[in-house]
C-alpha cells in the first residue's frame, strides 16, 4: 500500500529509522545523565563522612568539614519560606477566591507568570539594590533570606493558586449554602482540602531556594565563618557559594578536589530529597483525592 | 450587581481584616514585578551620564576597571546569545525526543518511572552542573581535542544542554499527552505506521505546546548563571570558534558585582546589563505565554 507516495517497504524502513533515532536521543540524555549521577556519588561518597558534614573548614579549607554551610543553606531556604509563604499563599487565596476575572486579574497572573521566569542573577541585583543597599540590612542572613524570598515568592503563589483552583466549586457552594461567609468557608472548608497541594509546591521552592547561588553572592555569603551565625545581620556560608569558591577560587583547588564532590554531593541529596518528598506527596494526594 | 450587594451578609470585622490582607499579598506579587523593574531601570540609568546608550549596545570593548573605563557590552551580548543558541541545537532535538519517547514508546510502566526522574533533573542546582563541567566535562575536552583550554562555547553549550533538557522534555511530554486519542486512534485506522501518526498527526496538534517548551527552555538557558560563570572561560570577546571562551551577561554579573564599589560608573553599568538580560528574559516569557494561549485555544 502506497500512502504519502512511499512504498509499504519505504514506510517500514522510515518508521525503523526514525524511532531509532527517538530512541538513541532520549537514551543518550539518560544514559549521560546516569553516568554524571553515578560517577558524583562515587567521587562524593568517598569524601562524606560524619566528621566531613559536622567540622568547620580547617586548613585554608583543605581539610575538615562543610557545617557551617549546610546550617547557612538551612538557615536561607527556612528563611526565605518565612517571606514567601505568607505571601504567596495570601496571594493565591486573593487570586483564586476574591478577585473577580478581569483585566487585573489577568495582569497580575501575567506579572506573577513573567517573574517566575526572570533570572536568578537579576533578583540577586534587586536584593543587592534593595536590601543590602537601599535598606541597610548590608551583606547578611536577612537580605539573603529577603532576597530568595522575593525570588520564591511567584512559584509559591502560582502553585498555591492552582491547589485552590483543584478544590471543587460545589464545596465552597456547600459552605455558604449553610450560611458560613466567605472567610469561614475558606477556612473551614477550602483550605483544609487545597493545604496539601500548597505546601508540595511550597516544598518545591524551598528545594530551588536551597539549590541557588547566583543571588546569594553578593546578598548573603561569606568565604568562610568560623562561628555560628550571631543574628540575622550575619554573613553566612551556604553549600551551593562554598563549591563555586572552593572550585574556582583561591590556590588549593586542586587540593580541595574532594571536598568540592563532597559538597556537591550533599546539597544535590538535600535538593533532590525535598523535591522527592514533595512528588511522593503529590502522588499520594492525587490517589487519594475523592473528587 | 447593586442588587446582589445588598443581599450579600454584611461582612464582619475579622473577614475585612483577611480580605485586606490578601488583596495586599496580591499587590506585593504584582509590585514586585514593577519594583524589580523600576530599580534596574532607576540604577541603570545612572550609566547614561558616563556612556551613551549606542556604545553600551554596540561597542565590545568591555574594560570596566581602566582608565577611564570603557562599558561597551556587544560581547557579552553575543556571548550569551551564542551559547543560548548552542545549548538549542543539543536540547531541542534531544528533548523533544525524549518528549516523544516518553508519550510514544515507553509505555506506561517505563513511564511512570522515566518522566519522575526526568523531573527530578530539572531540579539539580546549577552550580552542581556546572562544577561537572569545570571538574569532568573540561579536563576531557581539552585531553582529547587537544585545546589551551575546556572552558569554551562548547562546554557550556552542553552543560547548559542539560539543564535545559528535563523541562523541555517535561513540557513537551504533556503537550503529545494532551493530544486527543482518538485522534491519533483515526491516523492508525487509516493505516499510517507509528511514526506517521507522530510526525503528521501528533506533532502538529501539539505544535504550540511544543513551541512553548522549547521557548522555556532557552529562556532557561539565557538566564543561567552559574554554569556560564564557572564553565564558559570568562574572555569578553566575539568568538569565532566554538572552542572560544566567551563571557555572557550573566557571568559578567555574578563575577563583577561583587568587587564593584555601590554607586559607581561600574555599578550602574552592571545594572544596565542586568536590564537587558531582564527585558530578553521577559520577550521570552511573553512569547512563551502567547503561544500557550494559542495552544489552549486552537
Amino acid at each position: 500500500m502506497a500512502l504519502f507516495g512511499y512504498s509499504l517497504k519505504e514506510r517500514q524502513t522510515r518508521e525503523l529509522l526514525a524511532l531509532g533515532v527517538i530512541r538513541f536521543l532520549g537514551g543518550s540524555f539518560l544514559a549521560v545523565m546516569g553516568a554524571l549521577v553515578v560517577y558524583l556519588v562515587y567521587r562524593g561518597g568517598s569524601a562524606i563522612s560524619w566528621d566531613f558534614l559536622t567540622e568547620y573548614p580547617r586548613d585554608s579549607m583543605t581539610a575538615g568539614g562543610i557545617w557551617p554551610a549546610i546550617v547557612g543553606t538551612f538557615g536561607l531556604a527556612a528563611g526565605s519560606m518565612l517571606v514567601a509563604i505568607p505571601l504567596g499563599f495570601g496571594a493565591a487565596i486573593y487570586l483564586a477566591e476574591y478577585a473577580r476575572p478581569g483585566p487585573l486579574l489577568t495582569v497580575i497572573r501575567l506579572g506573577v507568570n513573567n517573574l517566575a521566569g526572570v533570572p536568578s542573577v537579576v533578583f540577586g541585583l534587586f536584593g543587592l539594590a534593595v536590601f543590602v543597599s537601599f535598606l541597610g540590612f548590608g551583606r547578611s542572613l536577612l537580605s539573603g533570606c529577603l532576597t530568595l524570598g522575593v525570588l520564591t515568592l511567584p512559584t509559591v503563589t502560582a502553585a498555591a493558586e492552582e491547589a485552590l483552583r483543584q478544590t471543587p466549586a460545589s464545596f465552597r457552594e456547600a459552605a455558604l449554602a449553610l450560611g458560613a461567609n466567605r472567610w469561614q468557608a475558606i477556612r473551614q472548608v477550602v483550605l483544609p482540602a487545597a493545604l496539601p497541594g500548597m505546601l508540595t509546591g511550597a516544598i518545591l521552592a524551598l528545594g530551588r531556594a536551597a539549590g541557588e547561588t547566583a543571588p546569594i553572592i553578593f546578598t548573603a555569603s561569606a568565604a568562610l565563618t568560623l562561628n555560628a551565625p550571631e543574628s540575622v545581620f550575619s554573613e553566612v556560608m551556604a553549600l551551593p557559594t562554598h563549591i563555586f569558591n572552593l572550585a574556582t577560587n583561591g590556590a588549593h583547588i586542586a587540593a580541595t578536589r574532594p571536598q568540592q564532590f563532597g559538597a556537591c554531593l550533599t546539597l544535590i541529596v538535600l535538593v533532590l530529597g525535598l523535591s522527592l518528598f514533595a512528588l511522593i506527596i503529590r502522588a499520594r494526594l492525587r490517589k487519594g483525592r475523592k473528587w | 450587581m447593586s442588587e446582589a450587594r445588598l443581599l450579600a451578609p454584611k461582612l464582619s470585622p475579622t473577614e475585612k481584616g483577611f480580605r485586606l490582607f490578601f488583596l495586599a499579598a496580591a499587590i506585593v506579587a504584582l509590585g514586585q514585578m514593577f519594583l524589580i523593574a523600576l530599580f534596574l531601570l532607576n540604577e541603570a540609568a545612572g550609566l547614561l551620564a558616563t556612556a551613551p546608550l549606542g556604545d553600551f549596545l554596540f561597542s565590545k570593548d568591555w574594560y570596566p576597571t581602566y582608565e577611564p573605563p570603557e562599558f561597551g557590552a556587544l560581547a557579552l551580548i553575543v556571548g550569551s546569545v551564542v551559547v543560548t543558541i548552542g545549548s538549542s541545537l543539543i536540547a531541542t532535538p534531544v528533548g523533544l525526543g525524549l518528549a516523544i519517547y516518553l508519550a510514544f514508546l515507553a509505555g506506561r510502566r517505563k513511564r511512570e518511572w522515566i518522566k519522575p526522574a526526568v523531573e527530578l533533573m530539572a531540579g539539580v542546582p546549577s552550580v552542581v552542573l556546572g562544577f561537572i563541567g569545570l571538574a569532568v566535562v573540561a579536563p576531557f575536552l581539552q585531553d582529547v581535542l587537544d585545546l589551551p583550554t575546556g572552558l569554551n562555547v562548547l562546554n557550556a553549550s552542553f552543560i547548559l544542554a542539560l539543564m535545559a533538557i528535563p523541562s523541555i522534555a517535561s513540557l513537551g511530554e504533556d503537550a503529545l499527552a494532551a493530544v486527543p486519542r482518538d485522534v491519533l486512534d483515526a491516523s492508525y485506522a487509516l493505516g499510517a505506521t507509528r511514526w506517521e501518526t507522530i510526525w503528521k498527526v501528533a506533532i502538529p496538534a501539539a505544535m504550540s505546546g511544543l513551541s512553548t517548551a522549547v521557548i522555556l527552555g532557552l529562556g532557561r538557558a539565557l538566564g543561567e548563571t552559574l554554569v556560564v560563570l564557572m564553565v564558559a572561560g570568562g574572555a569578553a570577546q566575539i568568538p569565532t570558534s566554538i572552542f572560544d571562551s566567551v563571557r555572557p551577561m550573566t557571568a559578567t554579573l555574578a563575577a563583577e558585582m561583587g568587587e564593584t564599589a555601590i554607586g559607581s560608573a561600574h555599578y550602574h553599568a552592571l545594572f544596565a546589563l542586568g536590564a537587558v538580560l531582564f527585558v530578553l528574559t521577559l520577550a521570552f516569557n511573553l512569547l512563551a505565554y502567547w503561544l500557550g494561549v494559542r495552544w489552549r485555544r486552537g
